[in-house]
């Protein structure tokens, strides 16, 4: 099996699993317990957020543990939303291609009366700063823009977009999630007072996530309960899956130099090959990306069809069209950029890791002409646009 | 893959009656690009008979099985029986789609239906207009 779909979810390490595994059969108490085997958890769990806060720049008390991502960014969203709301503050910025997990938040939001701004996003799928500054309003309680983007892989100008931010005293979160473990984050110098991220991007396992919270930003809880997380998120804390998370994130960042050099050779030789099927284009930034994404779209053909035949040879990787989410509409990151629904449809995204060879990017190369081409021969809008009946838009 | 029934996945791997026919009696076209599925079919009309069917389809694995499926249902049969071929029939003969996948088995009928009313009107054949409504699938997309 080729892997190629690890910005959907990566293959946990074998140093992450080796670091859970005491946390299930000895080590296995409840870090609220006063007694030995409960301290003993409470004590890794302390471990656990001060090397996870080395990690991104921050210091420990502002690491709160939640179950991913998704929960990470709904209670950064409505902790800031709450904020500024108790001084009337009640307009926030966003961008139209941020995850799901942060538009929806924002669309509640917006039912309950909040003014929601989501920044266009230029063709290369960038959110620059300056239209940030622009669409800043005395109002504006939170600018959320994510770091990197999950499908087209464009990294955005955190740093420079977090500066403008705090020009204007506004709280800035970013949805880290496809960055965390893959580029430098350290959150001080990048201007970042909030910032999601979660362990299974990273070869960590699945469940467990990160809240960074810059001291002084107060929480709203998603979940009432215990004083775990200092009283913002109730629930006995995922120890086993906290240590897997920390000790995945510091082997990531350990590595990250020497992964990304590898990952950088093998998206310009992916990206080099499938450029040259016809009537094929790069989704995003061709410098600016993470770096193990490409994403393409090929005109006259559906996504999920190439997904299937990618499968019958072995390969997994992942595609916006409408198909394969269910939805009606194609991916709203590839509507964002401006790919209108045909082009859209015929998306593929393929996410390497560094265990990925010079061998799985030849097969890939071999394959995915070969589906495209068989898949365009059955296509009557392909056969449309070869005698001119259609044009061709890529 | 268990999102798809065996069945499914034999005939888009292996779809029946893949291409065209350069002197059909009928063709139908349905769907749109804006949706992602586009189906095409070619009839040859012999003695009211679909004596050879093609089809082409732009289209995720389960609109490109239905397509296949749909056309082997219809070869060698009499026009009458195959204006009875129902979108729920062609989901049952695939032993069925999951519920957002049935509008394939819908396009389906249509572009049977389409390419029948194609070659009535090409021949002057009276028929009664109700038999083909205008693309009913079309609330998907909301066009």
């Amino acid at each position: 099996m080729i892997y190629a779909d690890n910005a959907a979810t990566t293959k946990m390490s074998p140093a992450a699993i080796r670091e859970m595994l005491p946390y299930m059969d000895e080590i296995w108490g409840n870090p609220s317990s006063l007694y030995e085997t409960g301290q003993r958890a409470a004590s890794a769990l302390r471990f656990a957020r001060e090397r996870i806060a080395a990690c991104i720049g921050a210091a420990p008390d502002e690491i709160y543990f939640t179950s991913g991502g998704s929960e990470s960014d709904n209670q950064a969203i409505l902790s800031a939303a709450k904020w500024g709301e108790r001084s009337g503050k009640k307009h926030i910025i966003s961008s139209a291609f941020e995850h799901h997990a942060v538009l929806h938040m924002l669309e509640k939001l917006e039912r309950e009366g909040f003014e929601i701004d989501l920044l266009p996003v230029h063709e290369n799928g960038m959110v620059y700063p300056k239209q940030v500054a622009d669409a800043i309003r005395e109002e504006t309680c939170l600018v959320s823009i994510m770091y990197a983007n999950n499908e087209i892989g464009s990294i955005l100008p955190v740093a420079e977009i977090g500066a403008v931010c705090h020009e204007h005293r506004i709280p800035f979160h970013t949805d880290a999630v496809q960055a965390a473990g893959h580029m430098p984050i350290h959150v001080r110098t990048q201007n970042i007072d909030l910032l999601s991220l979660s362990a299974h991007k990273f070869h960590g396992p699945k469940g467990v996530g990160v809240l960074y919270a810059r001291r002084g930003i107060p929480l709203t809880n998603l979940i009432e309960g215990g004083a775990q997380e200092r009283g913002k998120r109730g629930g006995t804390e995922n120890v086993p899956a906290i240590m897997g998370m920390a000790a995945a994130l510091e082997e990531a960042c350990a590595n990250m130099k020497e992964n990304t050099e590898k990952l950088l050779k093998l998206r310009a030789a992916l990206i080099d090959g499938l450029s040259k099927i016809p009537h094929s284009a790069l989704n995003g930034d061709a410098q600016s990306r993470l770096p193990g994404n490409v994403s393409f779209c090929f005109e006259g053909i559906e996504g999920e069809s190439l997904l299937l035949l990618l499968d019958d040879r072995g390969i997994c990787a992942s595609s916006g069209s409408a198909c394969t989410s269910g939805a009606l509409d194609p991916s709203h990151v590839l509507l964002a950029i401006g790919r209108p629904h045909e082009i859209a449809h015929g998306s593929l995204r393929l996410s390497l890791n560094a265990q990925n060879s010079e061998g799985d990017v030849a097969q890939i190369l071999q394959a995915v002409p070969e589906i495209v081409g068989y898949l365009r021969e059955m296509s009557p809008l392909w056969k449309d646009k070869q005698n001119g009946k259609k044009p061709f838009i890529l | 893959m268990a999102l798809y029934s065996e069945k499914v996945m034999d005939h888009f791997r292996n779809p029946r009656n893949v291409g065209f026919l350069a002197d059909a009696d009928g063709v139908g076209e349905v769907g749109n690009a804006k949706c992602g599925d586009i189906m095409k079919v070619y009839l040859k009309i012999d003695n009211d008979t679909v004596s050879d069917v093609k089809f082409e389809t732009f289209g995720c694995g389960s609109a490109i099985a239905a397509s296949s499926m749909a056309t082997e249902m219809i070869k060698g049969k009499p026009l009458p029986e195959v204006l009875k071929l129902t979108n729920k029939a062609v989901a049952e003969a695939l032993d069925g789609l999951p519920a957002h996948k049935l509008h394939c088995s819908v396009l389906a009928e249509e572009a049977v239906r389409a390419a029948i009313k194609d070659y009535y009107d090409k021949n002057g054949v009276e028929y009664d207009q109700s038999q083909f409504p205008d693309c009913a699938s079309c609330h998907i997309c909301g066009e």
